[in-house]
């Protein structure tokens, strides 16, 4: 009954697999259900326009915040992106193999230094010398977290296209820049977006790389030079104070956060999809 | 506005590609050199790192040496600092991450990719990388108001099986070791979920048709074919997961009790490298204790060098046993 | 579409650049002390309102935070729950060429919280029995120190968790403060700092950490602020004061406790634990504004030195609707004359 025991194997493990992703998906949809619970009240249009209040006073909102992690990661994926991306392209398609380990290795090192070291490497290197903090320190420190993982999934996802699309294009007499521009970048796009959301989404709700960088802001913040108010220094912040009002900030925060993670994932992705169908 | 500088670099170069596309296109020398460039980058970026690092932590290297390594001692008054705790704290909530994180992400990543229906599966997938979106201090409240309650519950069904042995022994407050290790997989199956299955999708389909012809099941295919040739992508998805749970800090301090002492048991408080600094960094004063917090930093780094290289042999073994 | 984007990033960051700061904004930068954050949001935001021009953004970034902070110059001043020691006047005084004035500003106090199954009043605790559960010599909730004091009410035979704070705080600063001015043992075995090597218990990050850990941790007891107890309606405990009376902390009885101070020094670095005098809650403190004596920019020097007097005056009267203790009238006329100190 040989046959049995592997029918057996192949439902019980593909089940499992099953109730793998039920977790991971129950455990996302329990903290949203839990952050919406938690903060939904203050779920209103001023907390999108207005800037915060004290305690106390009604009516507050988080607008400078929105923006600050907006320009945040705008300048953090500018510096982090591009270094990342080629740095990956290097190991995929150029790399000699010892010189490739060493970079490797190391990538997975600076993904293992705390955040909060890199944060205090930022301070020393740019706050400290310019006497004051910035929107721009912030920003390099999240671009600086953002490296690995860039380089990380881009190899990866380079990796993954079959070699024989490489040969045909080369076959065909491409070099080999021509070949990864036009035949290896293009069939990896889907998973490159996604090691990008994800590095986007693990830096948005960093925390402590930018209280020693931007800072914070109970006011609006014009330009890169002064300190910013930025979504998870807010909800740190306004998280462990005594104020049930604050509190509850707190989690309709983390409820925006996620949602613009999400809209800025969706909108990436809708992007793609009709460029790529317009392209064919 | 992320969007736009990925849409610009990953998709094919449009009418008006910059003339840095151009080059590339036709320069396979220009290319080497800007990729070249880029992945020199971050080795100059963690060399200043490490030398920042060790310049800063001076004055504890001079005083404790490599007592430093050894010692249990985390006295900020009297000014004596010993790393041990920490980096056992350290190594063991990693570990259990992972031994929870990796069968789980892995079960879940051959689920969206050979079973759930593309649609569906985009969509889980996008709900599973939010998950990494969560910032790390709300993982750390629910992990204290959520999880901890939930253990303590679920704590005399987990002595019942596991009781007997030492791991499972002495009082259990809630927060602990095994707490945090509960708290950093969840936060590090994002990770290897989403890569996982992207580059499980990548695997061609002849692979997959060859075997299910040749009469294997679904799972079968699925295991003896189909991961193995994935093998190395799932792999750099775990190593992004080690990473980022060897470095968490708001999420584990919340749960695991900040006790700096050596306990054999999961169920006891203990401590890690990354929540210390986090904990005492700001409030820390003088040259000899801001430096010993910095020089744990340093010793992270080393942990990682050498847990890194573990996992590394470890892989390479098991891929050569997979091979012959 | 690719060329649609660029013009939205164009236009984005043309809007993120233009900025709302004119030449007359006073911008100042000020981080410190996580403790009096809700207050000092409170009036900066008041003071804005009043007076448009000034912009004071307030980061809690710990205590030791502040103080590093305002030493390397990169914020305007700085705010501490402890004050800063002669060591640390002295690196400021080489690196900025000027002395830190130390302003109090508030006070708060510090309360035992704990857990007892089928305790529901407020327990009394003696300095004695404080320092032996902290030193780890008390272990049983009905240890004779404990059941003592606490006539009436029937003690478990259980053994206590300790719960302390695990990150460097003001908060544990206040309370080690009180347990070595009480205790020679722990004076000599712990001493007194942001964070200690403590002889036994859990730590808990933050005031949220702690309560969470007893909340969920049967027979527990730890310390949290009075304003986080206040606000999240915990139990907690009375202690006995240098009078012998056994004394709830309050905002009146943290008031006495600044008020029984006789001698207040010129530099306001004062600790008012265990102070002596009737009614007074004994875990008590100040908590201070850490100003250069020297400040460059004459836009800055005023906003700063007419905030404070805004303060101690207006500000006064909001500190009770949000929990806190107000300052006693004579350090208050004190402080008014040391404002004209910043030069």
């Amino acid at each position: 009954m040989l046959s049995l025991r592997r029918k057996v194997v192949n439902a019980v493990m593909l089940s499992l697999t099953g109730v793998c992703t039920f977790l991971a998906v129950g455990t996302l949809l329990f903290i949203l259900g839990y952050l919406f619970f938690h903060g939904g009240t203050s779920l209103t249009t001023d907390f999108f326009t207005k800037l915060p209040t004290p305690v106390g006073e009604s009516g507050g909102g988080m607008a400078n915040a929105l923006l600050g992690s907006a320009k945040l990661l705008l300048l953090a994926s500018c510096i982090g992106i591009p270094i990342g991306f080629l740095g990956g392209v290097y190991l995929a398609e150029f790399g000699g193999s010892s010189f490739s380990f060493v970079v490797r290795y190391t990538t997975d090192l600076l993904n293992g230094v705390p955040s909060i070291v890199i944060g205090i490497f930022a301070y020393t290197l740019i706050v400290l010398p310019q006497g004051h903090f910035s929107t721009l320190s912030g920003g390099l420190a999240l671009g600086v977290m953002m490296i690995p993982i860039a380089i990380r999934s881009s190899e990866d996802f380079l990796r993954a296209v079959p070699v024989s699309l490489r040969e045909g294009a080369m076959a065909l007499g491409a070099s080999k820049a021509k070949t990864i521009v036009t035949v290896v970048i293009p069939a990896a796009k889907a998973g490159l977006i996604t090691g990008i959301m994800l590095n986007l989404a693990r830096v948005a709700g960093e925390t402590a790389p930018l209280l020693f960088t931007s800072f914070s802001n109970r006011f609006w913040s014009p330009g890169w030079e002064q300190p910013t108010a930025a979504l998870p220094v807010m909800i740190y912040t306004y998280a462990i104070s005594p104020y049930a009002d604050w509190k509850r900030q707190a989690w309709s925060a983390g409820f925006v956060l996620l949602m613009l993670v999400l809209t800025i994932n969706i909108c990436a992705r809708m992007l793609l999809s009709k460029r790529g169908s317009a392209l064919r | 506005m992320a969007a736009s500088s990925t849409t610009n670099i990953s998709a094919r170069p449009s009418g008006r590609a910059s003339a840095f596309w151009q080059r590339l296109r036709s320069g396979d020398d220009i290319a080497y050199v800007i990729t070249l460039t880029c992945a020199l980058t971050i080795l100059a970026i963690t060399a200043l790192l490490v030398f920042e690092l060790f310049e800063n932590s001076a004055v504890p290297r001079d005083k404790f040496g490599w007592s430093f390594l050894v010692t249990s001692t985390w006295d900020p008054v009297a000014g004596q600092f010993g790393a041990l705790p920490f980096i056992y704290g350290t190594v063991v909530t990693s570990a259990l991450a992972l031994l929870m994180g990796i069968p789980l992400g892995v079960g879940a990543a051959i689920f969206l990719a050979e079973l759930a229906p593309t649609k569906i599966s985009n969509g889980l997938t996008f709900l599973i990388e939010l998950l990494a979106a969560v910032p790390s201090v709300i993982f750390g409240l629910l992990g204290i108001f959520v999880l901890v309650p939930a253990l303590i519950a679920l704590e005399p069904a987990i002595r019942a099986v596991l009781g007997w042995t030492p791991a499972f022994s002495g009082p259990f407050y809630g927060v602990s070791v095994l707490s945090a290790g509960v708290v950093l997989s969840v936060m590090i199956v994002p990770f290897i979920i989403s890569i996982s299955r992207e580059v499980i999708l990548a695997v061609p389909t002849e692979q997959r048709e060859g075997a299910l012809a040749l009469g294997a099941t679904k799972w079968e295919t699925t295991w003896d074919v189909v991961i193995p040739f994935a093998r190395k992508g799932i792999m750099g998805s775990i190593f992004l997961a080690l990473a980022r749970s060897l470095g968490e800090t708001m999420a584990v301090t919340m749960v695991i009790g900040n006790e700096p002492k050596i306990h054999e048991s999961l169920f006891a408080p203990g401590y890690s490298i990354a929540a210390v600094i986090a904990n005492e960094f700001t409030e820390a004063t003088g040259e000899l204790y801001l430096g010993a917090l910095i020089e744990l930093g340093l010793v992270l780094f080393g942990l990682t060098i050498i847990i890194n290289g573990l996992a590394r042999v470890l892989v390479l073994s098991t891929t050569k046993k997979g091979a012959s | 579409m690719t060329r649609r984007i660029f013009i939205v990033n164009a236009a984005l960051a043309a809007a993120l650049t233009v900025g709302t700061a004119s030449a007359q904004q006073v911008l100042i930068n000020a981080a410190g002390a996580t403790f009096p954050y809700p207050m000092y949001s409170k009036w900066f935001d008041e003071y804005h309102k009043k007076f448009p021009t000034v912009q004071i953004n307030y980061q809690s970034i710990g205590s030791g935070g502040g103080i590093q902070q305002v030493t390397a110059g990169t914020v305007d001043f700085g705010a501490s729950d402890g004050p800063m020691n002669d060591m640390q006047l002295k690196d400021f005084q080489d690196k900025r060429g000027s002395a830190i004035l130390h302003f109090p500003t508030v006070m708060g106090a510090v309360v035992p919280t704990y857990n007892i199954p089928g305790v529901t009043g407020s327990l009394n605790f003696t300095p004695e029995a404080l320092a032996g559960i902290f030193l780890g010599k008390i272990t049983k909730w009905d240890d004779p120190e404990l059941t003592k004091a606490n006539p009436g009410i029937k003690l478990p035979s259980n053994n206590i968790v300790v719960v302390h704070r695990s990150d460097g705080s003001g908060t544990t600063y206040v309370w080690v403060d009180y347990l070595s001015k009480i205790s020679k043992e722990w004076e000599t075995k712990v001493g007194k700092a942001t964070s200690v090597n403590w002889p036994v218990g859990l730590g808990g990050k933050g005031n949220e950490g702690v309560s969470g850990s007893i909340q969920q941790t049967a027979n527990s007891v730890g310390y949290v602020e009075l304003i986080y107890a206040v606000q999240n309606k915990m139990t907690y405990g009375n202690v006995k004061n240098a009078s012998g009376e056994f004394i709830q902390a309050s905002l009146a009885s943290v008031t006495a406790a600044a008020a029984a101070m006789k001698d207040m020094p010129e530099d306001f670095r004062v600790s008012i634990t265990n102070a002596p005098g009737k009614g007074v809650y004994p875990i008590s403190s100040f908590t201070w504004l850490l100003i250069p004596s020297k400040i460059a920019d004459p836009a800055k020097k005023k906003a700063i030195k007419d905030f404070l007097t805004w303060m101690l005056a207006d500000g006064q009267k909001m500190t009770e609707a949000l929990s806190y203790a107000q300052l006693p009238k004579p350090v208050i006329a004190k402080e008014v004359k040391a404002i004209a100190k910043i030069q």
